[in-house]
């Protein structure tokens, strides 16, 4: 492992845990424990996950006038979401789109009702930090919170495993997020995750962040879960990875998530437009676009990873698309993915061919999630 | 009869001219659970070191390379209900392709246990 990678406040512990690390944006990252990718991912949907993402960017933006809802309206200069509207302890996925409508990343907002945390990815932070300053220091207070511990907590028995350390955490409703304790422990509490399960994200002080982690560790039913199963959990949850699914080439509109983009700031909303490449997403939600994000699942037990083309022939002669992420996803036991394909391809059900080692696999686009969602709304 | 071993940590045990080839379960183990995994065509012409099999984990698909030079006489069709038995018995049932060697000598070349052990 290279000398310059950075260090989540758990990495003495993925160690002690005997993970196998690995290096992912600029930090040594567990990919999996020794029960392994599989039994990781199947213990999350079934039981309980603990996921170190404290490699992921915590940012905080408090209005120089006191008030919140200035803070979440020069936010919306930047991402094509209502965060105005965003009450007290509510927390809502968004986009930050460069002068294109391209996606330079993917966040979470919550509004803590004094000020807001944005959560985004750990490659894009710094980035997407110089961006928020930029735009909105005039009026903003930002700060960078780049040395947090953030674990996740995910699965079925999460609020069983949390409740008992947390008595708040059980009636928190899917996208909350509170400013509570845990043993003592001050943390940013939100009811959300990237597995398409039920849980929590926890972000607590980096000295806190050993204590916290073993402390979720030892309840029944919590097992650590490394990268690898975030990957095939989020892939099933039928997630976004930034930088495989979406990027600065993707708009919101062509990576069908125009949901993330609420009526407010749609065509004939009350803050319509008013962010970066605001003309060229408005256009596409009017007038369609030429390509569009689609789940996949391909026939037979072998995966269709990222990269493979798309064709609508079984010759391969008609390229029509690309998938941006697959796996064999373990608990739908077939293979899933995404991509992009041209729009008169788009539709649910519709037949595909991937090329896999020169043969074209069948494959049909699918409605996403492929796994039903386990959140508590 | 012998086996030997690859530095990409196949394994291949010859029996005249016909072999069977797997992975080591160092390989095994480093690959995780296995989803899938596909030998080339019967009859297929591979060179020493050309991909001959592929096995997938959720994650990844490796390339199984042909130890020497010959023809793939034969897949281990277990692997496509039970591709698990390659990580149960990486070096027995496991195994995963046969195939007919041009030169049976060619294989001296390749690694013992003893120094595939000592890698």
């Amino acid at each position: 492992m290279s000398d310059t990678l950075q260090q989540t406040p758990l990495f003495a512990l993925h160690g002690e845990l005997g993970a196998r690390m690995v290096p992912f944006a600029g930090y040594a990252m567990p990919l999996q424990y020794p029960a392994g990718l599989m039994a990781e991912h199947l213990h999350t949907r079934t039981k309980a996950g603990l996921f170190d993402v404290s490699h992921m960017g915590q940012i905080r933006i408090a209005a120089k006038s006191g008030d919140v809802r200035d803070a979440a309206l020069a936010l919306e200069s930047l991402v094509p979401a209502n965060y105005a509207g965003l009450g007290a302890n509510r927390q809502r996925y968004g986009l930050l789109t460069n002068d294109e409508g391209g996606i330079l990343d993917d966040l979470m907002v919550a509004n803590l009702g004094h000020e807001l945390l944005v959560v985004v990815n750990a490659s894009c932070k710094e980035a997407d930090a110089d961006r928020v300053e930029a735009a909105l220091s005039d009026r903003c207070v930002v700060t960078r919170q780049f040395d947090r511990a953030l674990v996740a907590l995910q699965g079925p028995a999460a609020e069983a495993a949390l409740a008992p350390l947390c008595p708040a955490a059980a009636s928190m409703r899917f996208m909350d997020m509170i400013e509570t304790q845990i043993d003592g422990i001050p943390v940013t509490l939100s009811r959300s995750g990237y597995t398409g399960e039920d849980g929590y994200e926890i972000g607590c002080a980096a000295e806190d962040g050993e204590r916290l982690a073993r402390l979720l560790l030892a309840q029944p039913d919590v097992m650590p879960i490394g990268l690898g199963a975030r990957d095939s959990l989020r892939l099933e949850a039928g997630l976004c990875l930034y930088g495989n699914d979406i990027d600065t080439t993707t708009t919101p509109i062509e990576a069908s998530l125009g949901w993330a983009i609420q009526k407010t700031r749609r065509e004939g909303g009350e803050r319509e437009g008013g962010y970066p490449g605001a003309e060229h997403v408005l256009r596409q939600a009017r007038e369609g676009v030429s390509r569009q994000r689609v789940g996949l699942m391909a026939e037979g037990r072998a995966p269709v990873r990222g990269g493979a083309k798309l064709f609508a022939d079984a010759q391969g002669t008609k390229h029509v698309g690309v998938v941006t992420s697959g796996a064999f996803g373990p608990t739908v036991q077939a293979p899933v993915a995404m991509g992009y394909v041209e729009t008169a391809y788009a539709a649910v059900d519709t037949a595909l061919f991937a090329e896999l080692r020169g043969k074209f696999v069948p494959v049909h686009v699918r409605a996403t999630p492929f796994v039903a969602p386990g959140f508590k709304r | 009869m012998t086996t030997y071993y690859t530095k990409s940590h196949e394994w291949i045990r010859l029996e005249g001219t016909e072999a069977t080839v797997g992975i080591t379960a160092h390989a095994s183990e480093e690959l995780g659970e296995l989803v899938f995994v596909e030998a080339k065509d019967e009859g297929t012409e591979v060179a020493a070191g050309d991909a001959a099999a592929v096995v997938e984990s959720v994650k990844a698909a490796s390339d199984i390379y042909a130890p020497v030079a010959g023809t793939v006489s034969g897949f281990n069709d277990r692997l496509s209900d039970e591709p698990t038995l390659v990580g149960s018995e990486p070096e027995g049932e496991g195994w995963i392709f046969r195939m007919t060697v041009s030169n049976p000598e060619e294989v001296t070349s390749l690694l013992t246990r003893e120094q595939y052990d000592a890698l």
